[in-house]
């Protein structure tokens, strides 16, 4: 693999030299709720008034399990975390968890967003994807 | 709808595997199994629910029957599709569009996990489109609210799959214990393989008649029910990448079970014997609660009380459920409305639930979609 990463989509995340990791995001101005990922109309009320924002890269861990068989379409590595992290923002995310060992993990706990690697492109890139590790 | 719909008649091919056969002939042998019942073969149009069977699947059953020229729709709302081909029967038929209407569900589906074509290529790259794991994180959450332990998810299991010895149409007709769920491989935490229907094959054909002045006791399609989803839950059948607080945001379930008490002006508590979508073992225990069969919480209770085992007070999955049956999609809806019936007429055999009168049917899955149906003796 280069050192070249690809995000597994455009415009979910940026990630920053430090290592941060922020969810890309949108807030509507007229019902107030935030959501993800971006997008052009409000996925709760409609509205087409919105605005970009970047989401906290830290939440709450709100739900966890494990995949242990690779689904159809997936070619990453088995097994893998997945689940829920609320941001403060209101916005609860679907996400890959970098913990798999499911009773290190708790209602509640906090968690910050990092890159998980996937997969190498066919020009030798790393395919990589957010996802939230124990902070 | 409440007087105006009659079943006339119902057939069903039983759900399994079936690689010798296509999904024609599955479709065939249940149609041709509802017009006998029916005593009638004449019908004016029909409507096929199928999510996989591909293009103009409803007119190559009936085409192999010699039985085409009326109008033919097909119909596709996930997990709910032959109840969505139901609807539209049924209120063609209030709407005095027809007087008789073929509905009928068919499905050959690919063993394991389904694929969907729902998802972007690049949601199943990442890892975010594992359905078995949105199951998992709906028991988890049923766990964590309302305290159902994985004993009580297995025990579901055991009453369904106890049930399901009964049904001749079901693919697994073997009892099963709580140790051997709770024994078998983990899926994904809390939810193991017992726990989980298998996508499999089937068909199931129902008819439709205006209701005339001749028919005695007959069992009427009092009320059926079709929602999609309100934005907002995370966990959700619409599979959305985030959501928010979705404590005052009703499920399609229970929208849809609003609108089925309302058209067939009955409540939860007159419902004698119920079918609903019990894709995994947690789902049947959120459907008692969503159905308004308890208060939220007390679906653990409700279970361990023996309420919606046979004998009981009202008695779920009769039929075994799709954990005996396996769900073939499209039929799978229908295939709850063909049990009912029987149940309704009191041909169940050792299924029966004594004096039934009053029966619900529920599917909620992908899109999402969710249908109540309401029949009544």
């Amino acid at each position: 693999m280069s050192d070249r990463r690809v995000p597994v989509r455009a415009g979910l995340f940026d990630a920053d030299g430090d290592g941060t990791v922020t969810l890309l995001g949108s807030r509507c101005r007229a019902c107030g709720r935030a959501s993800f990922p971006r997008a052009e109309v409000c996925p709760y009320c409609g509205s087409a008034d919105l605005e970009p924002v970047r989401l906290s890269p830290t939440g709450t861990l709100w739900g966890w399990t494990t995949v242990h068989a690779a689904p159809p379409g997936y070619e990453g590595p088995v097994p893998f975390g997945f689940g829920v992290v609320e941001l403060p923002e209101g916005v609860r995310v679907i996400t890959r968890l970098e913990t798999v060992d499911v009773p290190d993990l708790a209602f509640g706990m906090p968690m910050r967003a990092e890159l998980a690697p996937l997969s190498e492109n066919e020009d030798g890139d790393t395919v990589v994807t957010y996802t939230f590790a124990p902070a | 709808m409440s007087d105006a719909v009659h079943i006339a008649g119902v057939g069903i091919h039983p759900f399994g595997r079936f690689p010798d056969r296509t999904v024609t002939d599955l479709g065939v042998a249940a149609v041709r199994a509802a017009l006998d019942d029916a005593g009638d073969p004449r019908f004016d149009a029909a409507f096929c629910g199928t999510a996989y069977a591909g293009v103009a699947a409803g007119h190559k059953v009936l085409s192999a029957l010699a039985r085409t020229g009326m109008p033919i729709v097909n119909i596709e709302a996930g997990c709910a599709s032959g109840a969505a081909a139901l609807r539209l029967g049924a209120e063609a038929i209030a709407a005095g569009q027809h007087d008789t209407v073929l509905v009928y569900g068919i499905e050959k589906m690919p063993k394991g996990i389904i694929r969907s074509t729902f998802f972007e290529p690049w949601r199943e790259e990442a890892g975010l489109a594992a359905t078995p794991a949105y199951f998992a994180l709906r028991a988890q959450r049923l766990q964590r609210e309302a305290g159902v332990t994985d004993e009580q998810l297995a025990r579901v299991v055991v009453k369904n799959r106890r049930h399901g010895v009964h049904n001749p149409d079901a693919m697994f007709r073997k009892e099963t214990t709580v140790e051997e769920v709770l024994g078998s491989r983990i899926v994904c935490e809390p939810l193991r393989l017992f726990m989980l229907c298998s996508p499999n094959e089937g068909a199931a054909a129902v008819v439709l008649r205006r209701k005339a002045s001749g028919d005695s006791a007959p069992v009427r399609l009092a009320g059926v029910a079709l929602r999609s989803h309100l934005p907002g839950s995370v966990l959700g059948e619409a599979t959305p990448l985030s959501g928010v607080d979705d404590r005052d945001i009703p499920p399609p379930t229970t929208l849809a079970a609003r609108d089925a008490y309302a058209a067939a002006g009955v409540e939860a508590a007159d419902v004698d014997v119920v079918e609903c979508q019990d894709t995994d073992a947690a789902r049947e225990l959120l459907s008692y609660e969503e159905l308004g069969l308890c208060e939220p919480g007390e679906q653990g209770a409700l279970l361990d009380g023996g309420a919606t085992t046979l004998g009981g007070q009202q008695p779920v999955n009769p039929s075994g459920g799709l954990l005996s049956k396996g769900e073939p999609l499209g039929a799978s809806a229908l295939g709850q409305v063909v049990e009912l019936t029987r149940q309704l007429r009191g041909t169940a055999g050792a299924r029966q639930v004594d004096g039934a009168r009053v029966a619900l049917a529920h599917t909620v899955g992908r899109g999402a979609n969710a249908s109540v149906t309401i029949l009544t003796r």
